[in-house]
């Protein structure tokens, strides 16, 4: 096995950009400051802290959804945020505010979760009954189901006047994290973490129906298991920052070429990038127009369409 | 058997547009009324024939059932031209410009930028059309992206110019430039009108079609200036839709099942007409929803597509 440079590189990397993210806002901190200044000390803590914290999060945990859904419906070229997951848990949350308004986050919460539970496994069947030589049919069709959903919420919202909340829910965004808006990222990082210990028996579904089950594998299990995390991922990052496009599209695929598709080992690493990318473009959105600030989902749709394409396109060079 | 179909759609197109003048408008001022309603009638059925016409071309041009302009990113670069035009005037140099002459240098340059970028895409024909119409969508949602990004650059007063056209609307579309616009409608319909035999002929494919003698490439360039000349008009008017062309073309092609364009441009036009005008009138003046029939008819042009999606990979 041949030594890459690139897994240092990121473990260094994350820690100087989430340094970065600490330094960087509207108004400037000198690290003395932090001494003597409570004011300071106090933007830090309850403001950029948990900003980056969420970022670090939100990446870590969509990159490896990511991978989890192209192991599931076995397409290289799918996520949750392209496939219809991230707006059926919109669609929840609309409904279940529209219904019963009385309910509380947590309530809401649930009732997301559930709906993208729905919503990813209505694209895995429908993907199912196509035909297995025609791989790029599978994201297209994943990208119009998801904008389908996308227009009934649309609707539903139009009409009762709720299409500012859906605003935020449809555009990811840092700028309205703080102590005590983010914590419920954990629980999407946790569930990330859990397919950890099932890395082994994920890749093994990634190899396909039959093997899996030759193998002695309870396929129908992992399968469940894999999409109950992407779903609490995407239902709990959909509900607290938004959607971020591309994160789990771009990320797996990058990774995936540089030490293939061995999930114990790739995992952690795919976690990793993504948490730089994110991390990455929440801070170039901060900076380039400071002090005003432009979204991450926006910034990420530029970043994540552009290595998209190329993804698609520039495939000439590797084995296919 | 088409002639008296198209007969049929006529009269339905005919009726839906009177529909829409009249109903509900009772009173002593029907003539203001009427004439109110007259405006905003010739501005939705220059949408509709602009998004029919563009559709029905691009598909022919690329000889495929499921490509449309707009899931191509031709809405989308055409807010990103609108956009960047607008930072870079500023608001002030913006106001005191003729909005006629404003939408005519868009469109100028959006028939560039779209020979430049899809002409680029689009050369050596249908290799894969799967990759391509991926393409396409990745590169439309990318557009988009960088339009919201230098949205966030240009001051609020620049960016409410803008805002208002970043939406699909039907009950509010503009009718400052048009006068300019149904004069471009006009001139792309005659130009289309006057290649429908040529068209027939790429429908078979560039091989084919080179060898009856119809100078495919060149042809495949016109043809790409026109779409980009149709969709400027649709999307300064009524903003971007992503399906509606595809919705109406695909159920032109179930009204009328051929393939002589002689036929389906004219029966385009009128399912376009009759569905916008229909649904308008239904969504105004019955149900008193507002501006949702773009959605509704995203939702439905959806379905439309992936149904297409599926009967295409099962042959």
């Amino acid at each position: 096995m041949r030594r890459n440079p690139t897994i240092p590189l990121l473990a260094l990397g994350v820690p100087v950009l989430a340094l970065a993210s600490l330094m960087i806002g509207a108004d400037t901190i000198a690290l003395a400051d932090l001494l003597h200044d409570p004011q300071a000390r106090l933007l830090i803590v309850a403001g950029r802290l948990p900003r980056t914290i969420a970022a670090i999060l939100t990446g870590a945990a969509l990159a490896a959804a990511g991978l989890i859904m192209q192991i599931l419906s076995r397409n290289r070229f799918v996520e949750p945020a392209t496939a219809g997951t991230a707006q059926s848990a919109a669609l929840g949350i609309v409904l279940v505010t529209l219904l019963a308004p009385g309910w509380g986050l947590p309530a809401k919460m649930m009732a997301a979760i559930l709906a993208a539970l729905a919503g990813t496994a209505g694209f895995l069947a429908l993907v199912s009954r196509l035909p297995v030589h025609q791989p790029l049919l599978v994201p297209l069709t994943g990208l119009v189901y998801g904008g389908v959903i996308g227009a009934a919420v649309s609707f539903t919202a139009y009409e009762a006047d709720l299409l500012q909340y859906v605003d935020i829910w449809t555009n990811g965004e840092f700028s309205a994290v703080v102590r005590g808006r983010y914590e419920m990222l954990w629980v999407a990082a946790g569930a990330a973490a859990l397919t950890y210990a099932a890395a082994d028996q994920l890749t093994i579904v990634g190899l396909g129906r039959d093997t899996a089950i030759n193998l002695g594998l309870g396929y129908r299990q992992v399968m469940a298991l894999g999409l109950l995390a992407v779903s609490v991922v995407t239902a709990v990052t959909v509900v607290t920052v938004g959607l971020v496009p591309f994160v789990g599209l771009v990320v797996p695929n990058i990774v995936s070429r540089i030490c293939g598709d061995n999930l114990r080992r790739s995992l952690p690493l795919v976690a990793l990038t993504g948490a730089g990318l994110v991390l990455g473009c929440d801070i170039l959105g901060r900076i380039v127009r400071h002090p005003h600030e432009v979204p991450v989902g926006t910034v990420m749709g530029i970043v994540g369409a552009v290595t998209f394409l190329w993804l698609l396109n520039a495939r000439r060079s590797d084995a296919r | 058997m088409p002639a008296r179909r198209l007969a049929i759609l006529g009269a339905l197109m005919a009726a839906a547009c009177v529909l829409y003048l009249t109903w509900g408008a009772r009173g002593g001022d029907l003539g203001f009324v009427i004439g109110f309603r007259t405006g905003k009638l010739a501005a939705l059925v220059t949408v509709a024939i602009a998004v029919a016409l563009s559709t029905l071309l691009f598909q022919t041009v690329t000889g495929n059932r499921i490509l449309t302009p707009s899931i191509m990113g031709f809405d989308a670069l055409f807010l990103l031209i609108r956009t960047t035009l607008v930072w870079a005037l500023g608001a002030t140099a913006y106001a005191a410009l003729d909005p006629g002459l404003f939408f005519l240098a868009q469109a100028a340059i959006m028939m560039a930028a779209a020979l430049l970028l899809f002409g680029v895409m689009l050369r050596g024909g249908q290799r894969d059309l799967n990759r391509l119409v991926l393409s396409g969508v990745v590169l439309g949602i990318g557009l988009r992206s960088l339009t919201a990004f230098l949205q966030r650059m240009i001051d609020p007063n620049a960016f409410a110019v803008i805002q208002a056209t970043s939406f699909a609307r039907f009950n509010r579309i503009e009718q400052d430039g048009l006068l300019i616009a149904a004069v471009t409608v006009a001139i792309s319909a005659a130009a289309i009108w006057r290649w429908h035999r040529v068209l027939d002929a790429m429908e078979l494919g560039r091989e084919t079609a080179i060898g009856l003698g119809v100078e495919y490439d060149r042809m495949v360039r016109r043809a790409l200036l026109v779409v980009a000349a149709l969709v400027s008009v649709s999307t300064a008017l009524a903003g971007p839709m992503v399906f509606v062309g595809l919705l109406v073309v695909s159920l032109a092609r179930v009204a009328l099942p051929t393939h002589r364009n002689a036929v389906l441009i004219p029966g385009a036009v009128m399912v376009a007409v009759l569905l916008l005008v229909l649904g308008q009138t239904v969504f105004e003046r019955v149900l008193s929803l507002q501006s949702t029939l773009s959605i509704a008819i995203e939702f439905f042009g959806g379905l439309v597509f992936l149904t297409l999606i599926f009967r295409r990979s099962r042959s």
